[in-house]
């Protein structure tokens, strides 16, 4: 394994009922491993070896075409993700009015780059491709919340709202 | 359901659906007999939902009832309008009034005055459809919707796309009717291969083509797919369509698995469009309990459900192959083709795959006739193209126009320019596999072919509009970022080939590039072109080289001169306040984030070079115009 997570496995017993329900789902159906993973994905937050490691016993395929899966689509995380999930859409339309400054405004407000999660677990930054909000750009999403025509003197507001 | 049950059902939603279609003196008659006095729509794409349209949607319902008209009043959700910079839209017929950036408070005023009084609320008004003489005119009447033609887009912003009747009321599931009833597959084939459409996901190979490739070829299992994976940074009219009018897409792979012999359907679509999957999730549904979907559909005896898949975020899966090995539950890794997927695709069965845009035109092509839809278009292009306009443009959104419209009738009318007075520098088409298009060919008409001449591409359908201030050679690495990022890695001219690309056009930008690069560039971008296993790779060069084609000069500033023309490229930048003009007013100081700018009150202020991280904040903060950057 390549990426460890910092952060030791705490799944719960209901975690893992869900998860075999879902395995019990998916395990006869063609192409059954990808929906799979999305839903245990939506059970842990993210996608740690352990849960793997059960998706690939409950599934009878093996633990590297697992991780074959969950590595090569940008969705899937090994690592957890800060309790808000900020996103700053790097598309093509957002990029041209500036979203790269956005991004950067973001980073230095809160002391850590995109792909990672602030120590005391409250925010993670990843970029984007295209929300599909071009009509804001530059847009940046926190969890399900949409920010548009963002200027980055606006970023650091924003992220204080979230720590009230 | 019977012929008779959908007649049924259309002819007691007709009226309805058709008072937002016409408007005047004919709209404000017939919507007397529809038992609404209005029709209230507002707009539930994404981009207007982003922007809190379903607050909107919220206050007008509480309002009304609060008023007690609420049974007067027909409130309709319906998909994008197009026009995504403005919203939330609301637009009230049977006049056809569009308001603009409407809000809580606004809407409370539209149902008071508007609805009530009969005084249209003209400050809430979209501002160009207010005259100078006071006259106000309705949507279709703008710039923006004039010179459009809407075909994949009819119901867009028009119907309920959660209301499968809405659909029905506008002639849904009468292609289909027809098919099943009246037509071989054969000559379901046929129709669309005489009607000229092409692929709307990108190379633009022939539908027909297609059709007839997995007609004929062997094996009792097919599937009929939808690609809606729609990856283009900066294209968003897959998922407008899915949005706003999710049958549309339904029963044209209906049609097709009749035409090509299928049972099963799947649908691959984004992740990242979650009102896309429900809306569909709700159409599907909606069309499996009229018995439009699933066993023996419309009493033919023909049997085909569909699937949602869901992507997970991989530009890769948008290419074909890749597609259907995702579907499978794999890497999304691209298969060599042949054997194409009409012969040989998913799970090993001839597979028909077709991108959401392109199912859109189906149902029309079936009930209008292949002529009608050969008439409209270029030679070789024919019918329309949505294009997502994004970037430095005044009206950001979708539009569909006839193939053979010129760029500038885009940009200039229907776009409505390029905002806060700056010069059009290009037009980038194709996304990450395609190039941008300068000023001096803003007038070619745009279909298949010609993009292809200028070096770029029709591919999906964004089209960023870039200004003055964008450094050409800075989108280009921001492209090769893109795809190397994206590149699944399988094939190594790709691989490699995109990484070092990348490489080169940093060195440019951090004003380390040698002459002798761009050759680097060419030749890398043509073993790449001739080399890789998929249309990832061989078009990842294309922004590269187009801009390299038509910017040349700006790459060799950024090499020789070491300079970029347009102030982005941040290594190549200096900042600097001009003594004279700086008032002291310290309010750059107090701004710059990293304590780069020091003086007194009232003296001019300095810049040290050595902390500026070169954020231009100061110039956007100085009131004075005192700061430079060169």
């Amino acid at each position: 394994m390549t990426e460890k997570s910092v952060i030791p496995f705490q799944g719960t017993p209901e975690q893992e009922a869900q998860l075999k329900e879902v395995i019990a789902r998916y395990h006869d159906q063609p192409g059954g491993l990808m929906p799979a993973l999305q839903e245990a994905q939506g059970i842990y937050g993210y996608l740690p070896v352990e849960v793997q490691r059960m998706i690939a016993d409950g599934m009878n395929v093996s633990l590297s075409e697992v991780f074959g899966v969950a590595t090569f689509y940008s969705q899937f995380s090994l690592t957890p993700k800060g309790k808000h999930r900020i996103s700053v859409c790097l598309g093509t339309a957002c990029y041209v009015k500036g979203s790269d400054k956005i991004l950067e405004a973001v980073e230095e407000k809160l002391g850590i780059k995109s792909g990672e999660c602030t120590p005391d677990g409250m925010f993670s930054i990843d970029s984007c491709r295209c929300v599909g909000a071009c009509g804001l750009a530059p847009v940046m999403l926190v969890d399900d919340d949409v920010y548009g025509k963002l200027k980055p003197e606006q970023v650091a507001a924003i992220i204080d709202s979230y720590t009230e | 359901m019977t012929i008779e049950e959908l007649n049924k059902i259309k002819a007691a939603k007709a009226d309805i659906v058709k008072v937002r279609t016409i408007i005047a003196e004919e709209g404000e008659k017939l919507s007397k007999v529809t038992g609404y006095r209005k029709q209230v729509l507002v707009c539930g794409g994404t981009g207007c939902q982003s922007s809190h349209s379903m607050e909107v949607l919220d206050a007008l319902n509480a309002e009304l009832a609060a008023k007690g008209i609420a049974d007067e009043i027909l409130v309709v959700r319906t998909g994008c309008f197009g026009l995504c910079s403005l919203g939330p839209i609301v637009i009230v017929y049977p006049e056809g009034t569009f308001y603009a950036q409407a809000t809580p408070e606004g809407i409370k005023r539209i149902v008071d005055e508007h609805l009530i009084e009969g005084k249209i609320c003209r400050d809430l008004l979209y501002q160009e459809t207010v005259h100078e003489d006071g006259s106000i005119i309705s949507l279709s009447e703008t710039n923006f919707y004039k010179k459009q033609m809407r075909i994949a887009l009819r119901n867009c912003g028009v119907i309920d796309p959660e209301d499968i009747e809405e659909y029905i009321a506008t002639d849904g599931y009468q292609a289909l009717y027809k098919v099943l009833t009246s037509m071989t597959p054969d000559e379901v084939c046929q129709t669309v291969l005489d009607s000229g459409l092409r692929g709307r996901g990108g190379a633009g190979f022939p539908t027909g083509r297609k059709w007839m490739f997995t007609k004929d070829a062997p094996g009792d299992i097919k599937y009929v797919a939808c690609n809606a994976d729609e990856g283009d940074p900066g294209a968003f009219m897959d998922r407008s369509i899915l949005e706003g009018d999710p049958h549309a897409v339904i029963e044209a792979m209906i049609i097709a698995s009749f035409a090509v012999g299928s049972h099963q359907g799947y649908v691959y679509v984004r992740a990242e469009y979650p009102v896309a999957v429900h809306r569909l999730r709700i159409a599907l549904d909606q069309a499996r309990k009229y018995g439009l979907l699933g066993k023996n559909i419309l009493g033919s005896g023909h049997d085909f459900d569909i699937e949602i898949r869901l992507g997970a975020g991989a530009f890769v899966c948008g290419e074909e192959t890749a597609l259907l090995t995702s579907i499978e539950g794999h890497r999304g890794e691209p298969r060599p083709r042949p054997p194409f997927p009409a012969v040989k695709g998913l799970f090993g069965k001839p597979t028909l795959l077709n991108n959401v845009e392109t199912y859109a035109n189906i149902a029309q092509i079936i009930r209008n006739g292949a002529e009608w839809y050969s008439a409209i278009g270029t030679e070789k292009s024919k019918g329309t193209k949505v294009f997502a306009l994004g970037g430095k443009i005044t009206n950001v959104g979708l539009v569909e126009v006839p193939m053979g419209t010129t760029l500038r009738e885009i940009i200039e009318e229907i776009g409505g320019g390029i905002p806060d007075g700056k010069a059009f520098k290009a037009a980038q088409t194709g996304g990450p596999s395609g190039g941008c298009i300068p000023a001096e060919h803003i007038d070619t008409p745009i279909d298949y072919e010609s993009l292809s001449a200028l070096g770029s591409m029709m591919g999906s359908g964004g089209l960023i509009v870039m200004d003055e201030d964008n450094c050409m050679v800075d989108v280009s690495k921001f492209y090769l970022n893109f795809t190397a990022d994206e590149s699944c890695g399988k094939c190594t001219p790709c691989r490699v080939g995109t990484r070092k690309l990348l490489q080169l056009l940093e060195k440019i930008t951090e004003g380390k590039g040698e002459p002798e690069d761009l050759d680097k560039i060419r030749d890398l971008a043509t073993h790449m072109k001739l080399s890789s296993l998929c249309a990832l790779g061989q078009s990842a060069p294309n922004p590269v080289l187009s801009t390299l084609q038509y910017f040349g000069d700006e790459y060799l500033a950024h090499i020789n001169d070491k300079k970029c023309p347009s102030g982005v490229c941040k290594s190549l930048l200096q900042y600097e306040i001009i003594a004279d003009k700086c008032k002291g007013c310290t309010l750059c100081a107090r701004k710059c984030p990293v304590s780069a700018i020091s003086g007194t009150v009232k003296e001019p202020h300095v810049i040290d070079t050595g902390k500026c991280i070169k954020c231009g904040v100061c110039i956007s903060n100085c009131k004075f115009g005192a700061i430079i950057r060169k």
